[in-house]
């Protein structure tokens, strides 16, 4: 009993670990310059779409495709920042939500033109198919590559965060924007090259999850409340918090559908409704 | 002593002039009439603008005017709905009396949530508010005993209208009666706007911190018009349910209460007009695009989107005050 | 504002203009579907069918030339679903309603059907309630009773005692659950333990250990097309399901050509229950298969096969009347219609107006280095047993 436990939890786990790497980009960026990026699964969809075309029609082998998808993600979302949402900075949140609804709108067109509203297939290397014994427990090899990547780019953004100078920047910019302009720091540059950065990021997830979750033109909209809910619960501006926060959401939605599986659907919100009601800031927020 | 009372005088102007019905209002409400005459075949889509713009009055009056932003809405939305429905179903379908018992019920619920929602803001405020809708949905997806699940209620029966008016194929009845009730809730909200609670409002949704030493205590008043909100919310709703004999889960969905927000934003949130004026471009938008390209309309509309955004930042009714405003005369512009 | 107004007044009066004038001798049929949104690929197959159908045997029949109104109804829309029919009878004046992948828009567009009487064929919607709604409707799909009940006391008769029952939290998913549970016990089995999971459950490891745990001889899920096929599958072979233990039972859509790519071997030894398998092996499905392959680079599924019935069944039923579309015409010569599907021998039954067919009973094998459903079983005239219970 302990044991499926165990394996069921690792399962959530996992999953959590994937949402880690699609929404630790938003966080960072709404935390930092407040600028509602509702198209950040756009992002995430692009890169998963980049990752297909590569090995399907190209025959690219799976990890050759991963940077690549988030180069692909991190490219448009420079070319997007440039043109449109650096107008919209002062902007209200509400026009930053109409603007950047509208690309996902325009996003999921596009895909369902270029690609068709099928289903997109992966083909994994063989070594990353199907599941190996250990302990006693059964391990999915897939999940277990998704924990190792999530858990690795998680220390790779904590430690650059911490001891570079440019993530000190970072760290100032999302404090006080203010007071970090005052002190010279180029915040709009910062920001320009974390948002990069962070949609690079949403778009390796969109490529690391078709295994697990599939692809479609849907994904787009489809994950952006899972997106949401991470970013709220962990608190804006916070990788620490967008870790925990998937971490939790992710066993406790696992873990939960395994013991009480009526609550199934609700778990996940009741999770996040009433981790809001007691820190309205998020776990990690800092506002 | 002369000088502050000129400018006492001149504030009383300023809002007086706020108060004053406008031609411009006179001949949109005129033009809502149109379809009567122009476009016949269109009413049905005509009376379901009306209850998709009474549905956006209802969220301005918390979003605009409040500053509340919810991704929840359509809970309201689809309590009334059901409420409706299940009234019809079970056998009372006259529809007045049903949509004043399902906006009540609306209200209550509306209230209950209220103490809920008025002590959060911003993102976490938002995210409630989403969670709670959807935890709705949820609910009514599992009480598929009540509410007919994914398939939706089944086995209503709407009496005529005031004894007399069926809800046919035509629409006649339906959009007469939605923008009927659109237009009596109209007037009343914007009683209720240029009133004292009205103002205390727009000043809650700037500093909420301050309004409660100036003597307008900020949670009661947002509680208040939350209710409010609600309540209208749950008659959109009805309305939808009572003109189409059809509830499904949809109504209570997420894709609802974006949509409302989608539109509410488009046209100018805090404008009393706004909702109605972006119900109306975006469903027609919608339609006509997807009538011309069933499949790919979605990237029209969201081009129409940037583009508004863009052209015209805050909204349609923003971007006109803004253009518009340039051409009054400066003695106008110079109120204090 | 007043000039906003008075330009959408404009246009909106330049399209009503500009709408063709047609002559009497046209046959204008309404297609409702999805094709937008979550639902777009099935609205895809459907409508590529239709096509196809339409350029195989002509536009002309009976004399008339048929002509196609589509409209998206974006999803689950009922009450879009409603106002597009409405729309269609009296703006377009079209003769027949048609397309319907999903139960609430079927239900909704059902009244505008019996109220205006025009003739209705449903060429997906599953529930089987659906043809009650109105006495012009006809389906050329299949019902989740028909296959369901079928297979739960096929599956009885197979050997399995003991069942365990994963279906998703929504009206079919209960539906398949019932009437599985129904079939199975009847037939003397014993149903052990049975869990819904959320429509949009990404996740399906808590449940499948569930199921594991419950020791039972077999398990039947049930998930919509789409992703969660390939997903639930996967997570079925993870968490160490034996297929030669307990047999994994489902309907059709879990095993579907692209869900079988995506899940690879680990969708070997799934029994599944269906209606139609693009593999099928009759003369004129392989033509059918050649053709739609040719077209459109895709294999045909269900909503292919339930398009191009239901475009059978409309063209049928107009040479039957001679031409008169009015729907007491065309419903009358459509029931008891019999013919030879891609699929195998359909018929309309002339009491439901439903469809009756041959259900059958399919394995995932590898054939030729590829995973296929192969058939090996199967029972035929099957009638929706919900209904025939209603009378």
């Amino acid at each position: 009993m302990l044991v499926s436990l165990f394996g069921v939890v690792f399962d959530g786990f996992a999953y959590g670990m994937l949402l880690f790497v699609l929404s630790v980009g938003l966080s960072v960026t709404l935390g930092m310059m407040n600028f509602v990026n509702l198209a950040h699964c756009s992002f995430a969809m692009l890169g998963g779409y980049v990752a297909v075309s590569l090995m399907n029609s190209l025959g690219w082998p799976f990890f050759a495709t991963l940077p690549v998808a988030f180069v692909a993600a991190a490219v448009v979302s420079v070319a997007l920042e440039r043109t449109l949402y650096r107008r919209l900075y002062r902007a209200s949140d509400l026009d930053q939500c109409l603007l950047t609804i509208g690309i996902v709108f325009v996003s999921i067109a596009a895909a369902a033109y270029v690609f068709g509203t099928i289903q997109q297939p992966v083909q994994l290397p063989g070594y990353l198919r199907g599941s190996v014994e250990l302990l006693g427990i059964r391990f999915a090899v897939y999940r277990l590559f998704l924990v190792g990547a999530g858990l690795g780019i998680a220390l790779v953004l904590v430690t650059s965060v911490e001891l570079t100078r440019f993530g000190a920047r970072v760290r100032a910019s999302v404090d006080n924007q203010r007071m970090a302009r005052g002190l010279g720091i180029n915040v709009e540059a910062t920001f320009a090259i974390t948002f990069a950065l962070g949609s690079g990021l949403a778009g390796l997830g969109g490529a690391l999850a078709i295994e697990i979750v599939g692809l479609d033109p849907g994904f787009a909209f489809a994950y952006l409340i899972y997106v949401l809910i991470v970013v709220s619960v962990g608190g804006l501006g916070s990788i620490r918090g967008s870790l925990v926060a998937a971490i939790l959401l992710g066993i406790s939605d696992s873990a939960g559908k395994y013991y009480v599986p009526q609550l199934g659907a609700f778990l996940i919100y009741l999770v996040m409704v009433g981790l809001l009601m007691w820190r309205p800031a998020g776990l990690f927020g800092k506002r | 002593m002369q000088a502050a009372s000129d400018a006492t005088a001149a504030r009383y102007l300023h809002f007086e002039e706020q108060v004053r019905w406008r031609w411009t209002e006179t001949a949109f409400w005129v033009a809502t009439l149109l379809p009567f005459l122009l476009f016949k075949s269109y009413l049905s889509l005509a009376s379901q603008v009306a209850i998709t713009g009474l549905f956006a009055l209802s969220l301005d009056l918390i979003l605009g005017y409040a500053g509340i932003v919810s991704l929840g809405h359509a809970a309201f939305f689809g309590l009334g709905a059901y409420a409706a429905g299940l009234i019809a179903k079970h056998g009372w379908g006259e529809p007045l009396s049903g949509l004043v018992i399902a906006a009540a019920f609306a209200g209550v619920v509306g209230y209950a949530a209220s103490f809920i929602i008025s002590r959060f803001r911003h993102l976490t405020l938002i995210m409630i508010t989403l969670g709670l809708g959807l935890l709705l949905y949820e609910a009514a997806n599992s009480a598929s005993w009540l509410t007919g699940g994914a398939d939706g209620l089944q086995g209503m029966r709407m009496w005529p209208l005031l004894g007399y008016f069926k809800f046919d194929l035509y629409g006649v009845t339906a959009y007469s009666y939605s923008l009927a009730v659109l237009f009596l809730v109209f007037l009343a909200a914007r009683r209720l706007i240029h009133s004292p609670f009205g103002l205390s409002l727009r000043g809650i949704r700037e500093n909420p911190v301050r309004m409660p030493a100036i003597g307008a205590p900020s949670r009661a008043r947002i509680r208040k018009i939350y209710t409010i909100s609600a309540v209208i919310a749950g008659a959109a709703g009805a309305l939808l349910a009572q003109t189409t004999s059809t509830v499904s889960l949809e109504v209570l969905g997420f894709q609802r209460s974006a949509d409302v927000l989608v539109i509410l934003i488009l046209g100018g949130a805090g404008r009393l007009y706004g909702g109605i004026l972006g119900a109306i471009i975006y469903m027609v938008a919608r339609d006509q695009f997807s009538g011309v390209n069933p499949q790919y309309w979605y990237f029209w509309i969201g081009l129409l989107l940037i583009a508004v955004v863009m052209l015209l930042p805050n909204g349609i009714l923003g971007g006109l005050a803004r253009w518009t405003s340039r051409w009054t005369p400066s003695k106008r512009r110079a109120a204090p | 504002m007043k000039n906003v107004l008075k330009g959408l007044g404009g246009l909106a009066a330049a399209l009503l203009v500009a709408s063709p004038v047609f002559a009497q001798d046209t046959i204008k049929i309404g297609l409702i579907l999805p094709y937008s949104g979550q639902f777009a690929d099935t609205a895809t197959q459907m409508d590529n069918a239709i096509k196809l159908y339409v350029k195989q045997h002509g536009d002309t029949v009976a004399g008339k030339k048929l002509e196609f109104v589509r409209k998206d109804t974006g999803g689950i829309a009922p009450e879009v679903a409603k106002r597009l029919a409405q729309e269609l009878v009296v703006r377009d004046k079209v003769d027949i309603l048609a397309g319907f992948v999903l139960t609430p828009n079927a239900m909704a567009a059902g009244d505008v059907s019996t109220e205006a009487k025009k003739f209705m064929v449903v060429m997906n919607a599953a529930t089987a309630i659906v043809t009650t709604k109105s006495p012009y409707m006809a389906r050329t799909s299949v019902t989740i009773p028909q296959l369901n009940e079928t297979f739960g006391a096929w599956a009885y008769k197979s050997g399995i005692k003991t069942a365990y029952t994963m279906v998703s939290d929504y009206g079919p998913g209960h539906d398949a659950e019932g009437a599985f549970q129904r079939g199975f016990k009847e037939a003397g089995g014993q149903i052990i333990g049975s869990v819904r999971y959320p429509v949009a459950n990404p996740d399906f490891s808590a449940f499948v250990q569930r199921a594991k745990d419950s020791n039972a001889q077999g398990i039947f899920v049930f998930v919509p097309g789409g992703v969660q096929p390939a997903a639930l599958a996967k997570a079925l072979a993870e968490r160490g399901i034996d297929a030669k233990k307990t047999k994994i039972m489902g309907q059709g859509e879990l095993t579907d050509a692209g869900a079988l790519k995506s899940m690879g071997d680990s969708g070997l030894g799934i029994i599944t229950v269906f209606h139609y398998d693009p593999n099928h092996k009759s003369k004129l499905n392989e033509t059918f298969v050649k053709a739609y392959v040719g077209d459109y680079k895709r294999t045909p599924d269900l909503f292919s096969i339930g398009g191009y019935d239901g475009m059978h069944l409309i063209y049928e039923a107009l040479k039957k009347t001679g031409g008169k579309a009015d729907g007491d015409s065309l419903i009358a010569a459509a029931k008891g219609m019999k013919w030879e599907s891609p699929r195998g021998p359909i018929s309309i039954d002339p009491e439901t107006r439903d469809i009756v067919q041959t259900v059958y009973i399919r394995r995932v094998e590898k054939v030729g280095g590829e995973l296929q459903n192969v058939e090996f079983d199967k029972v035929e005239n099957v009638k929706d047993p919900v209904k025939a219970r209603m009378k």
